[in-house]
C-alpha cells in the first residue's frame, strides 16, 4: 500500500455554469494531518463530499486509500470517518443508541459492538452520557460523538470538516488534543476550517482555499517564507552595545527593528533564537528575554491577497 | 459503469432502525388510536344494521365492512379510504427532509451503504408499520364480528377479507410513496406535508366527484340525441370513469366494491352496465375468482402508482446533493 492515503488530481466541480472546485490537486501522506484552510463557500466541503463518493466528480479524479470514490464507494466509505459540518444525531436516541445504529450500518459484529461503543465513548469523555439523549448534548459533545464514532469504525483516515466551529475555547483545545490523538493512532486526518489560527497549530501541511482553487500549498513555515518572506518575528530583549549590527549580521536575520529601550525585533526567514542568543552573547551583551513568534497563516492569508487582489475577480468575471 | 458492492447493504439495519423509530414515536400512537376509534365507530354501526338478518345473509363478514345505519353513511370501507391516507402521509412526510434537517444524512451515508438502501428501508419500514396496524385491525374486526354476530365466516369470506386487507396495504403504499416523494423533493417537513394533503384532498374529493366529468365532458362532448332523452352519454360516462381512476381512492373504492359485494349484480363490471346486460345474467353471488377478474385492472394500478411514485422519488433523490 502506498504512502499516499489521499490524491486529487485536477479535481473540478460544476453545478450548471457554475464551477465551485477549479481543478485543485493536492495529496494526503499516511499519518498526516493535512488542513484545507480557507473563507465558507470556497469549496472545500464540496471537495470533502467528492473524496467520500457522495457528489459527483465533474471532471479530474481522486483516490482515497487506492479506491476510486465514484466507483468504489463503499470501500472508501468503509475505511474512512467522517465528520460533516455541524454534525447531526438522532436527537432521540441515546449517544450508545446512536453509535450503535452506525455500528451495524458498518456492520461491527455483534459481540464487539458494545464494547468498541463504550471504548471509543470513553475515549472522547463521553462514557458517562453513553445513557443520554443527544437531545441534550451540547454543541461541543456532538463533535466529540462525531469523533467517538470515526474510533468506532477504526477509520484509516478521517475527515472532519469545521470541526471546531461555533465552539468554546477551552472545547476546541479538547478537540485538538483528540485529533492530535488520531494522529498518534496512525489516523491520517484530513481536516477544514475556516477559522486559520485556531487549526494551524494541528496541522502538518495545509492548502489555503480561494474561490475553488488551492492557491497555497505546504508547511505554514514554507508559506510562511514563501509568502512573508519569512514571517519568524524574533524578538530580542538584550542588554549591550551595538548589538543591533551584530544581531544584522546573523545568517538568516532580514531586517533589525528596534522596538523600545533594549529591546529588538529580528525579521527572519527561519527560528533563528540559538543564533541570535549566541550573537548577544558573543558580543558580551546580556540576553534578557528571547521569544519567537511563527509565522501566522492569518497573515499569510492576508499578505497573498492583499498582493493577488485580482485573483478572485478574474474567475468571477 | 458499474458500481461496487450491493444496493442493499445495510437495508435491514435501516428497516429495523426506522420500524423502532415508527412504532415508538407519538404520532404512531395517535394515529393507531385514530384508526382504532374511527373504525369502532363504524363497525358498532354495521354491525347494528345487519344483526337482526344474520340468519339468512351469506356474507356476514362482508357486511361489517360495507354496511351502514340507515341515515348515517360511514361504513368501514370509506373510513379506512380516508383514514390510510392519513397515517401513511403522516409517517412518510418527513421520512428524508427530517434527515437533512438534523443533519444527520450525511453522516449516515458516509457509512459503507448506499442511498438505495436508506430510501427502501424507509420505504418498507413505513408500509410495514402500516401493515401491522391494518392487520391487527383486520383481525379485530373479523374477532369482534364473531363475538358479536356469533356466525363464523366461510372460506370464501374470509379470502375475500383477506385480499381485501392486502389492497389496503397496496392502497397505503401509493400514499407513502406520494409522501416520500415529497419528503425528498421539499426540504421543510411542513411544505411536503401540506403538498401531499393536498394532493390527497384534491385525488379524494375534487376529482372524483367532480373535475373527472367536466375533463370528461370536453374530451367527449355530451351526444345531444341522448340529452334530449335525459340520458348521459355512454361515450361521456367511460371518459368520466377512466380519468376519475387517476385518484387512488376511486381504484381503492372500485376494488373494494367489487370484492366485498359479490352479490350486488352493479359489483360484476366497472364501468357502466347496461340493462341489457342485466337480462338473463345468472343470479346469485359472483365467485371469487371473477371478482378478482374485474377488480385486477384497479388492484394492479395501485401497485403500479406505488412504483412508479417510488421511482420518481428514487431518481430525484440520487441526483440531491447531500449537502444542506
Amino acid at each position: 500500500m502506498s504512502d499516499t492515503v489521499i490524491e486529487a488530481k485536477n479535481l473540478t466541480k460544476r453545478y450548471g455554469s457554475a464551477t465551485v472546485v477549479k481543478g485543485i490537486s493536492f495529496s494526503v501522506a499516511r499519518g498526516e494531518i493535512f488542513g484545507l484552510l480557507g473563507p465558507n463557500g470556497a469549496g472545500k466541503t464540496t471537495t470533502i463530499l467528492m473524496l467520500l463518493g457522495l457528489s459527483d466528480i465533474s471532471d479530474g479524479m481522486a483516490r482515497v486509500l487506492d479506491h476510486d470514490p465514484v466507483r468504489e464507494p463503499l470501500a472508501v466509505k468503509r475505511r474512512v470517518g467522517y465528520l460533516p459540518d455541524e454534525v447531526g444525531f438522532y436527537d432521540n436516541l441515546t449517544a450508545g443508541e446512536n453509535l450503535r445504529y452506525i455500528a451495524r450500518l458498518i456492520g461491527i459484529s455483534r459481540e464487539e459492538r458494545q464494547e468498541k461503543i463504550v471504548a471509543s465513548l470513553a475515549h472522547v469523555g463521553l462514557a458517562d452520557v453513553i445513557h443520554r439523549r443527544v437531545g441534550t448534548f451540547s454543541r461541543g459533545m456532538r463533535q466529540r460523538l462525531g469523533l467517538a464514532e470515526i474510533l468506532m469504525k477504526d477509520a484509516q483516515v478521517a475527515i472532519l470538516d469545521e470541526p471546531t466551529s461555533g465552539l468554546d475555547p477551552q472545547v476546541t483545545v479538547e478537540l485538538l488534543d483528540i485529533i492530535r490523538d488520531l494522529k498518534r493512532r496512525g489516523v491520517s486526518v484530513l481536516i477544514s476550517s475556516h477559522l486559520l489560527a485556531r487549526v494551524q497549530s494541528v496541522c502538518d501541511r495545509v492548502a489555503l482555499f480561494n474561490e475553488g482553487k488551492i492557491v497555497l500549498i505546504g508547511t505554514v513555515p514554507e508559506l510562511g517564507r514563501q509568502v512573508l518572506g519569512g514571517g519568524f518575528r524574533v524578538e530580542v530583549e538584550a542588554e549591550g552595545q551595538e548589538l543591533e549590527a551584530h544581531l544584522a549580521k546573523v545568517p538568516g536575520v532580514q531586517r533589525v527593528e528596534s522596538v523600545g529601550p533594549n529591546r529588538l525585533l529580528l525579521l527572519a526567514q527561519r527560528d533563528v533564537r540559538p543564533e541570535a542568543a549566541a550573537a548577544v552573547v558573543g558580543a558580551g551583551g546580556r540576553l534578557l528575554r528571547l521569544a519567537v513568534e511563527e509565522p501566522s497563516l492569518e497573515a499569510i492569508y492576508q499578505r497573498y491577497f492583499h498582493e493577488h487582489p485580482h485573483e478572485g475577480e478574474r474567475h468571477a468575471a | 459503469m458499474r458500481r461496487e458492492g450491493s444496493a442493499l447493504n445495510g437495508l435491514g439495519v435501516v428497516i429495523l432502525k426506522e420500524l423502532s423509530d415508527h412504532l415508538t414515536s407519538v404520532r404512531m400512537r395517535v394515529l393507531e388510536w385514530l384508526v382504532v376509534l374511527c373504525s369502532i365507530v363504524a363497525l358498532y354501526l354495521a354491525i347494528e344494521q345487519v344483526k337482526d338478518t344474520t340468519a339468512e345473509d351469506p356474507f356476514l363478514l362482508l357486511r361489517l365492512f360495507t354496511r351502514a345505519r340507515e341515515g348515517i353513511p360511514i361504513t368501514f370501507v370509506l373510513l379506512l379510504s380516508l383514514l390510510v391516507p392519513v397515517v401513511a402521509i403522516g409517517l412518510g412526510f418527513d421520512a428524508v427532509n427530517s434527515e437533512h434537517n438534523r443533519r444527520t444524512l450525511s453522516r449516515v451515508l458516509a457509512q459503507p451503504i448506499y442511498r438505495d438502501a436508506l430510501l427502501f428501508g424507509k420505504f418498507i419500514a413505513g408500509l410495514f408499520t402500516i401493515s401491522i396496524s391494518l392487520v391487527a385491525l383486520w383481525l379485530l374486526v373479523i374477532g369482534w364480528g364473531l363475538f358479536r354476530l356469533g356466525v363464523p365466516p366461510g372460506a370464501e369470506e374470509t379470502a375475500r377479507a383477506f385480499i381485501f386487507l392486502l389492497v389496503t396495504i397496496a392502497y397505503a403504499g401509493v400514499w407513502l410513496a406520494l409522501a416520500m416523494l415529497f419528503s425528498i423533493v421539499f426540504r421543510s417537513a411542513a411544505t411536503a406535508a401540506l403538498v401531499t394533503f393536498g394532493i390527497w384532498l384534491f385525488l379524494t374529493f375534487l376529482w372524483p366527484a367532480a373535475l373527472a366529468q367536466m375533463v370528461a365532458a370536453i374530451i367527449a362532448p355530451p351526444d345531444p340525441g341522448y340529452a334530449a332523452l335525459g340520458l348521459p352519454t355512454p361515450e361521456t360516462v367511460e371518459w368520466g370513469q377512466i380519468l376519475s381512476r387517476l385518484s387512488p381512492s376511486t381504484l381503492f373504492n372500485e376494488v373494494a366494491f367489487v370484492l366485498l359485494n359479490p352479490d350486488d349484480v352493479s359489483a360484476r363490471a366497472l364501468g357502466p352496465i347496461y340493462l341489457a346486460q342485466l337480462q338473463g345474467a345468472a343470479r346469485g353471488a359472483l365467485p371469487l375468482g371473477q371478482s378478482l377478474v374485474i377488480a385486477w385492472p384497479d388492484i394492479v394500478g395501485l401497485v403500479a402508482g406505488t412504483i412508479v411514485l417510488f421511482t420518481i422519488g428514487y431518481m430525484v433523490f440520487q441526483r440531491q446533493e447531500v449537502r444542506a
